[in-house]
């Protein structure tokens, strides 16, 4: 029998972080009434200048990313066939439908004429040289995938046997469809900022932004693995997953040094590596993102680090830290408006939107661990 | 897992990767569409007089716009805005430097510079809009918007590489606003509001080519002559404005600048002291997303093929695998029934 069943985590579900994290999806609800009835602009410090603030960047572009441990999971499992991961399947597929519905909800309330959100699936509206287009249908598609691919969890707890049967015999297909989706949209949420020319510095502008927010996607997605079992482990005192994620990070740090060798290749080639030492805002903030990409993965080099769990952890969360940036930095802060002078940083209520809706997130988790059959059972 | 297993699905996986030994993915350049139609925008004509900001404003029915802070004196019948704004399409700036003695100098003197829509040879905001809600017209090659169609992403307002479309920020049914070469006098017969009212011809409507030529002329022409510079429309029977050629800047800004504008600009000072970027390639940066994007997706056969490959490794890893999965086992599943079963399947 499968060495690794799954079983509700169990206990109760109203805690004291189950009511914070409930109080801040409130409060994030009540923000969004009034980006209704006024405007975007009455609750957000959005201008044309940065016409994409936080609610595009944070909860989409760097949602996305987080939730690619589902996908990144699922590519070493499925494809690569690496079988002895499959006990950290379900959590991660788990986390991955969190990460990609919240991000397709994030979607509509930015949009500002959300209403005509429909015309993206209009066969006779769509414009496929649009990367964005590309983004919207591989998003949409994915979250599909995803509830189905999670399907087998919901079935089992509420004993569909029969239907979850018929399920397995097709989840190849869908499995497959969760691997191609994501590497179509991750790589061009990269692809995305290429049009935007010389407003982007060089130290971000490059047609490798597909390949580079690919293998960074992907690495976040791993990084996430480590850290969520060790902050399950803590939260929901359960055992350490130790022995398995000192293998799983031997991955991830091939895959981190694929990122590096791209992304300092391509500066290199394209000379600009020199605006890295301008001394400004851009180049210290390359510069703290390539300390946090190199730190991480040295930290992982050393084997014996790979077996300690407090290394880790510290690990993969430099690593998220540095993808994060990594995105922050190509979409806004290596940005430059062209006429004027225009300033963008998230006002409050907006970062409270974003803050709302990653409580959701942890507060479906716990909901979901602790009814739902998703985290292994030890033995 | 074996190290030819590990190959094959890195090949699979490489066919996603843009893998590129060159230095540009590029699609081709536009051209200019066949009965293109533009503007000659001459700052060193330009008065700064304002008739067409209050001409356009008329001709596509914006309300005025009041400064944000101050101006007790305007009580909302004056329209003077700071900015391209979703309700103002165009605007007239002023450049100036230092004591600012002369027109058209770039160290102490001044010039003016009209901001609106260029209708891009090869524009970004068509290639980013996912709706299609921006549409360049394969006859005229003007731009427009339908915000019927508009989703308000502004992905528009984030590519468009001189800032000219706007978004209503403070409006919960918001839309984006841009100049559109007065498409609708066009439809009537009739010639953009702006060139019309325009009293020197420093902004003058026509065919591209013909605008081309004429700009040709007065870089040609000696500075300090007399040169008859004609009003409205090119090519029509206006009386012409007669005045003094001017300094030039030996370039027409928009004849090659990112593939080419329809609008297009001669100045006495540096098109980049107008607010207009040099430093930028021939191309319109459409050819290079949209390169990476063609080449990624061509018929869409490298993604088929990517899912052909993955269905193939997932069915046959899963069958391998099936006893061990959490996705395909039941959690009350008994050891030797998980095997019967994947004996059955394979
Ligand atoms: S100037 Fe901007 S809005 Fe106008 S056509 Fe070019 S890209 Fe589009
Ligand atoms: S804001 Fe509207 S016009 Fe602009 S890109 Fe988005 S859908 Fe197209
Ligand atoms: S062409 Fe029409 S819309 Fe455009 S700036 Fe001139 S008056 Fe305004």
């Amino acid at each position: 029998m499968s060495a690794h069943a799954h079983a509700p985590v169990g206990g109760r579900l109203v805690t004291a972080p189950f009511l914070v994290l409930a109080f801040l999806a409130a409060i994030a609800l009540a923000l969004l009434a009034g980006r209704f009835v006024y405007g975007l602009g009455a609750v957000t410090n959005l201008n044309d200048g940065y016409p994409w603030g936080i609610w595009v960047i944070i909860d989409i572009v760097i949602g996305t990313a987080f939730g690619c441990a589902g996908y990144a999971v699922s590519l070493i499992v499925y494809i690569l066939n690496r079988g002895e991961y499959h006990p950290i399947v379900r959590s991660a597929v788990m986390a991955s439908l969190f990460g990609y519905t919240l991000a397709g909800i994030a979607v509509m309330f930015d949009l500002g004429r959300y209403w005509n959100f429909y015309n993206l699936f209009l066969p006779w509206y769509a414009q496929p040289n649009s990367v964005m287009w590309e983004i919207a249908l591989c998003v949409a598609g994915y979250i599909t995938v995803l509830w189905i691919e999670f399907a087998p969890t919901f079935l089992e707890r509420f004993g569909l046997h029969n239907a979850r049967e018929k399920l397995s015999r097709v989840l190849f297909i869908i499995i497959a469809l969760g691997v191609l989706l994501p590497t179509m949209h991750q790589s061009s949420l990269g692809t995305a900022i290429v049009i935007l020319g010389h407003k982007v510095s060089p130290l971000w502008q490059t047609q490798f932004l597909p390949l580079l927010y690919l293998s960074s996607a992907i690495l976040m997605g791993l990084a996430l693995v480590p850290f969520e079992s060790v902050l399950s482990a803590l939260g929901l005192r359960r055992q350490l997953e130790t022995g398995l994620m000192g293998r799983l990070n031997r991955v991830i740090l091939a895959v981190g040094a694929i990122f590096l060798a791209v992304r300092l290749g391509d500066l290199l080639f394209r000379g600009a590596l020199g605006h890295a030492l301008a001394g400004d805002l851009q180049a210290n903030m390359f510069l703290l993102e390539s300390a946090l990409f190199i730190g991480g993965l040295a930290l992982l080099a050393r084997q014996q680090a790979r077996r300690s769990a407090r290394a880790q952890f510290v690990a993969a969360v430099t690593l998220l830290m540095a993808g994060i940036l990594f995105r922050i930095n190509s979409y806004l802060v290596g940005y430059e408006p062209v006429n004027g002078t225009w300033h963008y940083f998230p006002s409050v209520p907006e970062m409270l939107v974003t803050v709302g809706i990653f409580s959701i997130e942890i507060l479906l988790y716990l909901v979901f661990v602790k009814k739902l059959p998703v985290l292994a059972k030890h033995a | 897992m074996k190290r030819r297993d590990f190959l094959k699905a890195t090949a699979v996986l490489a066919a996603a990767a843009p893998a590129t030994g060159q230095a540009a993915l590029m699609r081709e350049p536009k051209s200019m569409p066949p009965q293109a139609i533009g503007m000659l925008y001459d700052s060193t004509l330009c008065i700064g007089c304002k008739a067409c900001m209050s001409a356009c404003k008329e001709a596509n029915d914006l309300p005025p716009e009041r400064l944000p802070e101050g101006g007790e004196w305007n009580t909302g019948t004056w329209d003077t805005p700071l900015d391209l704004s979703p309700t103002t399409y165009n605007i007239i700036k002023a450049y100036v430097n230092g004591t600012r003695a002369e027109k058209d100098r770039a160290e102490n003197g001044y010039a003016f510079v009209k901001r609106h829509c260029l209708h891009c040879v090869d524009p970004s905001c068509v290639s980013a809009c996912p709706v299609s809600a921006m549409h360049k017209d394969p006859l005229t090659g003007l731009v427009s918007h339908d915000p019927s169609l508009c989703i308000g992403c502004r992905y528009c307002v984030y590519s468009c590489p001189f800032g000219v479309p706007r978004y209503e920020y403070n409006d919960p049914f918001g839309q984006i606003g841009k100049c559109q070469l007065c498409s609708h006098l066009l439809a009537e017969g009739g010639i953009p509001a702006c060139c019309d009212v325009c009293p020197t011809g420093a902004s003058l409507f026509g065919p591209v080519e013909q605008l081309k030529a004429e700009a040709r002329r007065r870089l040609d022409a000696a500075p300090g002559t007399e040169l008859e510079f004609p009003r409205g429309e090119i090519g029509s029977d206006r009386p012409t404005h007669v005045a003094t050629v001017g300094d030039y800047q030996q370039h027409l800004y928009g004849d090659r600048e990112l593939g080419g504008t329809q609008v297009m600009y001669l100045s006495g000072v540096p098109f980049d002291r107008l607010g207009l970027p040099t430093d930028v390639p021939d191309v319109g940066y459409p050819t290079l997303s949209e390169g990476v994007q063609h080449t990624l997706y061509k018929g869409m056969a490298g993604p088929a093929l990517l899912l052909g490959g993955l269905v193939f490794l997932a069915r046959r890893n899963i069958k391998r695998n099936q006893a061990d999965d959490p996705l395909f086992t039941d959690e009350d599943t008994e050891p030797d029934a998980a095997a019967q079963k994947e004996e059955k399947d394979s």
